[in-house]
């Protein structure tokens, strides 16, 4: 008790283009504990507060990113994301520490959702030089035609986080976006953001070029709208959003005819490949074959 | 001065000599006396017998090695049964995984020397064993870790099942990508494995054991036996062993398969080849001649699927080769330690005795012999880059694969004659194209009975692709999706 | 080949008739050439030959004598600590500075090289282009850099590419000329090679790749191109053009893998500055460090060399 040293807290701030800026509205709001949890309900940081013109922005670093990102050989992809599970599991305890403060559980079960998110970072990582020879194949169509199906990646993908679990749940639906060479903006949760950004330092250290992953924190009533009525993001994943704000998003998305995803996952279960295949399109080419 | 010393630009004409840029070998350290790896240890063979590895651009003696037998072959198929029933098979995928990526990633710290080791043992280039060699064989380990835990999509059925215990017997003209593309796609699926590298080249298959080590990856999931061909043999005909793969001869792949005939082990061979290169008149003509030249000189010819047979169409041929010649003058030959080494030494004293045999054939038969003027080191197992030109169909160095770096150049006129001309062989491993027109490609790419077919490319390899024969260059695909088949049982 | 016609259509099948260039299999070759490791003896070798061969150059709007006076009187002589290091090939610049530049190489072998025909953009009539010519030759330029009309190239108009060099030529007199291809703007390796060949069939003495005011300027891929060019032109012709790279080679090793190329593309005779260029500015001072490290075994800081 006497000598007990004062930590240095961590200032969290947004994570665009590769970089951390505080919103440019300057809001940040405070983020508790759950009532009755590990420190009991206490005030665990303050988060950046993000606006529509930090969403604007975050958009715009995803597209710029895109170009760069879906070139990319799908074994360099593989090879960055593997690094992102290896900087993961050195950080392992420290985000354990946050899970457990954020959502009030033991340091067992903290932990053993963070070890379950870097399995199945690792599981992602393993995809993108497979995709194509799952969801891809040449079609023997009638005729002296070579005619191949490859999956594309989508473009610009916007993300509502679920709350819950606080990082199962931010790897289960970020990882698949850009496994397959998509460009991510991701709405962390409201009230679960901190782990978030923790992640995002991470991905700032593992060699994933600056815009690939974008994560805005703040209100989710105020940024989903922004980001699903962007006319330059492609695609959306509702899965964060309460049930009449999905309706309304959904609504807002057809403005450009959005690739719109929702579902209800069940995080502890192995994900099979449905949120991998999500964001991609199906390019088909064809090419005579003659003398 | 040592008897290597640099490399040498094969004529000589060139005014501004590379000085030699030797490659530090001071990264690897070699123990006299190596052992066996069986059961997560190195022991000596059972009967203590030994034998020694040469560095074959100066026949100097690396070391030596154990020299399995049959009471080694035992204990490694039993060690590989234990781990298998015990440890590996029920493991989750996700788990095995790990190991997997384990191993690519250490793989990859120690590239220099691996890469440095591989040119001692082998005599490649060292710029081949850095550039292509190590890293592929950590690809091809990052690519199968991947597929461990994913196995249900793989087009095998919801639930495939390993095998068990694979025995593997590899060649020694890619001793490391070669275990790579055993082990990676045999452990991913859940088997465990006895590995018999090469006589002539076992060092980088007994570092790739102590990687395993490194990994932490449970005693007895994989066993390295070094050994000669009686140690391979014993191996393919243990009962414990329940999948064979083998890469090497055809002679020998035909002997394989008569041994395994009737005892229910699946079998799959990477076999021998004698590929064509097709160069019509409107190909991108110096792209083409460096597709020839990647071809047949790339590891001194010693590739299965390397494009020994060049078909040039006939309007264009005297062209092409004039290029082709000139282009070799400026291939160095030499010390495969030296960075600009181009072409490095055979690999043994037999190999160059067959090579030399089959060449002498092609003067005999008729055809006519060109190199590039080429000092020779003293020391050591050399071959200067060759071509033959006037050879026809009927020529020995036409029909056998010669494994070494010499070119039989043949003509055709039209697109039916080169295809019938390149399918004209029992063999059927790979295939090369080069032509400006993809509708042209495509319509000889689906005629050509061969495994892989490199269009406007040759010799390029990535473990997403899976690589294979027709007919008598072996059966199963290694490499991709497909190259998990051979390893479930599916 | 010397009665080559110069209407559109002839070029065309003269200039499409030839090879294609398969741009994934020149990145290849390019790429293992780039892995030569070229050490010691052979370095100091390279340094000394690619000092030899640059044209130092200045092209700015805010060129004055005083620039232009300073950067020839570098060219004469590097390194002023060491006399032992050659003089550069020559010194680039606009016409109107040409008189200043020869006053100031005047009794070195340093020669002077200008820029004409509305460089860099090439954007402006043939008579103006052909008064912008005569203005550096009179003033005493020994070379010059002329650029091609890439408009005219990229819409196909071959044979005024071709007689504009035909005709600049002619202005040049004694004065050697080298085409500028723009290479960033032609787009295509393909193009590149027509262009090649179509300067060098009107006339041109080099090849030469960018004005260097334009992104990508020169690069491997391009150089490799072009030197296959002057090769193959001098086996059907029986002449030899020589290559010029410029804009953006900055480094000792971006330059020595440009001699690499040269010397396993081209050819060993290729390797002189008669034959062989690179326009450059910041480039002399890297290959002055590096050479100062090969000959002292110490890293060298800029603060020991001349910025002009």
């Amino acid at each position: 008790m006497p000598d007990e040293r004062l930590a240095v807290r961590k200032t969290y701030k947004l994570f665009i283009g590769g970089a951390f800026p505080r919103s440019e509205s300057g809001r940040s709001y405070p983020v508790h504990g759950p009532r009755g949890g590990g420190r009991g309900g206490g005030l665990l940081a303050f988060a950046a507060q993000g606006s529509r013109k930090d969403a604007r922005d975050a958009v715009k670093a995803a597209r710029g990113a895109f170009g760069r990102w879906s070139g990319a050989t799908a074994y360099n992809r593989g090879q960055v994301l593997y690094r992102v599970a290896e900087m993961l599991e050195g950080r392992s305890a420290q985000f354990a520490a946050e899970v457990a403060a954020a959502e009030g559980v033991s340091q067992a079960a903290a932990r053993a959702q963070v070890s379950a998110a870097i399995d199945r970072w690792v599981w992602y990582a393993g995809w993108p030089d497979k995709v194509a020879q799952v969801a891809g194949a040449p079609n023997q169509v009638a005729g002296p035609y070579l005619n191949v199906s490859t999956p594309e990646p989508t473009g610009v993908v916007a993300i509502l986080a679920p709350a819950v679990p606080s990082l199962l749940g931010l790897v289960s639906v970020l990882a698949p976006a850009i496994a397959t060479g998509n460009t991510a903006v991701l709405v962390a949760s409201q009230d679960h953001p901190l782990p978030a950004i923790t992640l995002a330092e991470v991905l700032a250290t593992s060699d994933v070029p600056g815009g690939v992953v974008n994560i805005l924190t703040g209100g989710q009533a105020e940024l989903a709208p922004v980001l699903a009525g962007h006319m330059d993001v492609d695609a959306i994943d509702l899965t964060g959003a309460g049930p009449e704000q999905a309706a309304e998003l959904e609504g807002l998305a057809a403005g450009n005819l959005k690739r719109v995803f929702r579902a209800e996952d069940d995080w502890a279960a192995d994900p099979d490949t449905r949120r991998l295949l999500m964001f991609v399109e199906i390019k088909t080419v064809w090419h005579p074959a003659g003398i | 001065m040592t008897a290597t010393q640099g490399s040498q630009a094969l004529d000589e004409i060139t005014d501004w000599a590379y000085a030699p840029a030797p490659q530090a070998t001071d990264v690897v350290s070699i123990a006299p006396e190596n052992g066996l790896f069986i059961g997560g240890e190195f022991a000596p063979a059972a009967d203590g017998r030994q034998f020694a590895t040469v560095n074959p651009a100066t026949e100097e003696p690396l070391a030596q090695v154990a020299e399995a037998g049959q009471a080694d072959v035992d204990r490694a198929v039993a060690a590989a049964t234990a781990a298998y029933e015990q440890v590996w098979q029920p493991m989750p995928g996700r788990e095995r995984a790990k190991y997997l990526y384990r191993i690519a990633r250490i793989i990859q710290e120690r590239a220099r020397e691996f890469a440095v080791l591989e040119s001692l043992d082998n005599g490649k280039p060292i710029r081949e064993s850095r550039d292509v060699d190590v890293p592929l064989a950590a690809a091809h380990f990052f690519y199968y870790a991947g597929w461990a835990d994913k196995l249900e999509y793989a087009g095998l059925g919801p639930a495939p099942r390993p095998l068990g215990v694979a025995g593997q017997v590899i060649p020694w003209n890619f001793p490391l990508l070669m275990a790579a593309w055993k082990l990676a796609p045999a452990l991913a699926a859940g088997n465990t494995c006895v590995l018999k590298p090469a006589e002539t080249t076992p060092l980088t298959a007994l570092l790739l054991a102590e990687v395993g080590q490194q990994a932490g990856l449970p005693p007895g999931v994989v066993n390295v036996l070094t050994g000669d061909g009686a140690a391979g043999a014993a191996l393919v005909a243990h009962p414990g062993v329940r999948k064979v793969a083998f890469t090497g001869s055809t002679e020998v792949g035909k002997a394989i398969a008569r041994t395994v005939a009737g005892t229910g082990k699946k079998l799959t061979l990477e076999l021998g080849g004698k590929a064509a290169n097709i160069v019509f008149d409107d190909a991108p003509v110096d792209q083409a001649v460096e597709g020839i030249v990647g071809g047949i000189f790339f590891n001194q010819g010693h590739v299965c699927c390397a494009g020994s047979r060049l078909l040039v169409q006939e309007s264009v041929a005297e062209a092409v080769l004039d290029r082709l010649r000139r282009r070799m003058t400026t291939l160095r030959l030499g010390d495969p330690l030296d960075k600009n080494t181009d072409v490095g030494a055979i690999n043994s004293r037999v190999q160059l005795d067959k090579i030399r045999e089959l060449s002498d054939s092609g003067e005999q038969e008729g055809a006519e012999r060109w190199s590039p003027p080429c000092q020779l080191p003293e020391r050591g197992f050399w071959f200067p880059p060759t071509i033959f030109t006037g050879v026809s169909q009927s020529h020995r160095i036409a029909r056998e694969e010669i494994f070494g770096p010499v070119l039989s150049v043949l003509t055709f006129r039209t697109p039916e004659e080169a295809v019938a001309k390149a399918n004209n062989t029992p063999y059927g491993l790979s295939a090369g194209i080069w032509t400006d027109k993809g509708s042209r490609i495509l319509w000889l790419a689906s005629r050509l009975r061969a495994g892989v077919v490199w269009a406007g490319t040759f010799n390029k390899f990535d473990p997403a692709s899976p690589f294979g024969g027709y007919r008598e260059s072996g059966y199963g695909r290694e490499g991709g999706r497909h190259g998990l088949a051979a390893y479930l049982d599916a | 080949m010397a009665d080559v016609a110069t209407s559109d259509v002839a070029l065309r099948q003269i200039l499409h008739g030839l090879p294609g260039v398969d741009e994934v299999g020149v990145r290849d070759r390019v790429a293992a050439l780039a892995t030569r490791s070229i050490k010691n003896e052979a370095k100091l070798a390279a340094l000394d030959m690619a000092i030899r061969m640059v044209d130092l150059t200045t092209l700015e709007g805010a060129d004055t004598p005083g620039k232009v006076a300073a950067m020839s009187a570098k060219g004469r002589r590097p390194d002023p600590q060491d006399p032992a290091v050659p003089p550069v090939a020559a010194v680039c610049v606009y016409p109107d500075l040409v008189e200043v530049a020869r006053q100031a190489v005047a009794g070195s072998p340093v020669k002077v090289a200008s820029v004409a025909t509305a460089f860099p953009s090439g954007r402006a009539s043939l008579a103006v282009k052909l008064a912008d010519t005569r203005d550096a030759v009179a003033a005493g330029a020994d070379e010059v850099d002329m650029v091609i009309d890439r408009g005219a190239f990229l819409s196909g108009r071959y044979g005024q590419v071709f007689s504009e060099i035909v005709a600049v030529r002619e202005a040049c007199g004694p004065a050697h000329l080298k085409v500028i291809l723009e290479t960033g703007e032609l787009a295509t390796l393909d193009n590149v090679a027509r262009a090649s060949w179509l300067a060098m069939l009107a006339g041109a003495d080099f090849i030469k790749t960018s004005t260097g005011k334009v992104s990508p300027a020169s690069t491997p891929p391009v150089a490799q191109v072009m030197l296959s060019a002057v090769r193959d032109y001098e086996l059907a012709a029986g002449r030899q053009v020589g290559v010029k790279v410029a804009g953006g080679i900055r480094t000792s090793k971006d330059a020595v893998r440009y001699l690499v190329l040269v010397n396993e593309t081209a050819g060993p005779r290729w390797l002189t500055p008669d034959r062989f260029r690179i326009g450059a500015s910041s480039l002399l001072n890297d290959l002055l460090m590096q050479r100062s490290k090969l000959l002292t075994g110490q890293y060298a800081g800029p603060d020991y060399f001349t910025i002009d």
